[in-house]
């Protein structure tokens, strides 16, 4: 590894991985339900401090569901008077009045919110419960208090046409920042591949509607449109490469590079009970694997590309080349290009229709305990 | 549309400016993201407060660094900070 790498700029504290939500596209891993003690306070309390003294600003609360965890309003007031930039990434299950209010107190300063749809079938069939109401409920709660809201949604062939829709819904609930982000497909996503990528078409459309949109509302509202990577013929830089900015702690003290890697073989992660984050970040072998370019295979090490995409994603090219040093198969030199444009063709020829009941595993414990016995990793056809 | 010299600006809703040691600059905050902000631009910035005007800005400015006329730089980047959402014209 040449140099010495940057400090961490962005920390996801991914507090638990219980949540009230199914999501059939949840990124937490399919196996989350043999994962061991969640991280006490003052462990997440020594963290934040760790982080913040490398250099950390952004700080996401994320999960599963955040809120589950009774000690969020302590782990926000402490984030402030750190100084991190903080950010609760939720579903909104678990926010009332009071919660919200010690929030604002502890310092938060912003609150991504997600939907699954514009509609409510189509939301509560997605996450498995009903809450669409509820959500619209607690968007007012968020803009009542006067938090900057991003209003996030995942977006896949079910509710890819619903685009329009949705920045309606944005524009309603006042949302200064919209995230459209197409699916990427690891975890549960990945296992639901087959009933969750979109056609060709369908991006094309979408891409139009949010490109009038843009127009028509200018920079009043911001709007993220996340492309989905399978579609593409170059693979994104992934985390703006490993270990480069981006560290991500689980709910059970393991510190990541990214919300996938626990997945990747040979690689062994350090957990945040045994080590100091200074350690980790730039000691750790886990953190300096595929840092740089050392480890690159053909046709990535001679490519002129790769300082730029870094060879995309090396989760991707685990799940779908079986090594994670592999040219990321997004990319259309790599020679296993064929296995994403064959999951493209065969989006193209499913059919648009949540009435014939897709065949999806829903994210929840009983459906991981089974995947992990099976160490299912293919897509369901 | 030339900035007049009595407007006051304060930061965006929703953005914090402060000091990175582990950088050695100032930055800007929000949500998503974050701006790592030139010496010049951390000076400007460090003085909007949503009270000081623009001519008050300038002035402190050229105090701050004495024998360089400084106004068109500032208000050329209150331009561009403005068209990029970091301040707004107004009281906080």
């Amino acid at each position: 590894m040449p140099g010495s790498p940057n400090p961490p700029l962005w920390l996801l504290a991914e507090v638990t991985y219980r949540c009230p939500l199914h999501c059939v596209y949840c990124s937490n891993p399919v196996d989350y339900a043999k994962y061991g003690v969640e991280l006490a306070t003052d462990d997440w309390l020594r963290v934040l401090r760790e982080g913040r003294e490398l250099g950390a600003t952004q700080l996401g609360f994320s999960g599963g569901e955040p809120l589950v965890r009774d000690d969020l309003e302590v782990l926000v007031a402490e984030a402030r008077r750190l100084g991190y930039y903080s950010n609760l990434i939720t579903s909104g299950i678990g926010l009332n009045e009071r919660r919200i209010a010690a929030l604002k107190d502890g310092g938060l300063d912003h609150i991504q919110l997600s939907f699954q749809d514009s509609t409510r079938e189509i939301n509560d069939f997605l996450s498995s419960t009903r809450t669409f109401e509820l959500k619209r409920r607690i968007a007012k709660l968020i803009k009542q208090h006067d938090f900057p809201m991003v209003l996030n949604v995942v977006l896949h062939r079910l509710n890819i046409d619903h685009v329009g829709a949705l920045l309606d819904l944005a524009v309603e609930l006042e949302a200064e920042y919209v995230e459209l982000a197409n699916t990427q497909y690891y975890g549960w996503a990945y296992v639901n591949r087959g009933e969750l990528l979109p056609s060709r078409e369908q991006l094309q459309r979408a891409e139009e509607v949010v490109n009038r949109f843009r127009e028509r509302v200018g920079n009043r509202m911001k709007i993220y449109f996340v492309v989905p990577d399978y579609h593409e013929r170059r693979p994104k830089a992934c985390m703006n490469g490993w270990g480069a900015v981006f560290l991500c702690l689980t709910a059970d003290g393991l510190a990541l590079p990214c919300h996938e890697a626990r997945m990747l073989p040979g690689l062994e992660f350090p957990s945040v009970r045994d080590q100091s984050l200074r350690w980790i970040w730039y000691e750790s072998p886990a953190f300096n694997r595929y840092r740089g370019d050392e480890w690159m295979k053909e046709p990535c090490r001679s490519c002129p590309e790769k300082a730029k995409d870094y060879g995309g994603c090396r989760c991707q090219a685990y799940l779908l080349t079986g090594d994670p040093a592999n040219a990321d198969p997004v990319c259309d030199k790599s020679p296993e290009h064929a296995i994403v444009t064959q999951a493209v063709e065969r989006a193209e020829q499913a059919r648009v229709a949540v009435a014939t009941k897709p065949v999806l595993f829903f994210r929840d414990d009983q459906n991981s305990r089974t995947l992990s016995r099976e160490r299912r990793r293919e897509p369901v056809a | 549309m030339a900035l007049a010299d009595d407007t006051v600006f304060a930061l965006a809703r929703g953005f914090r400016f402060q000091w990175e040691p582990a950088q050695a600059a100032y930055v800007l905050l929000y949500p998503e993201g974050m701006v790592k902000l030139g010496s010049s631009a951390g000076e400007i910035l460090k003085r909007i407060n949503g009270t000081s005007a623009v001519s008050e800005i300038v002035a402190d400015l050229e105090r701050a660094f004495p024998g360089v006329a400084l106004r068109q730089d500032v208000t050329e980047f209150l331009e561009h900070a403005r068209e990029k959402g970091w301040i707004r014209a107004g009281q906080p």
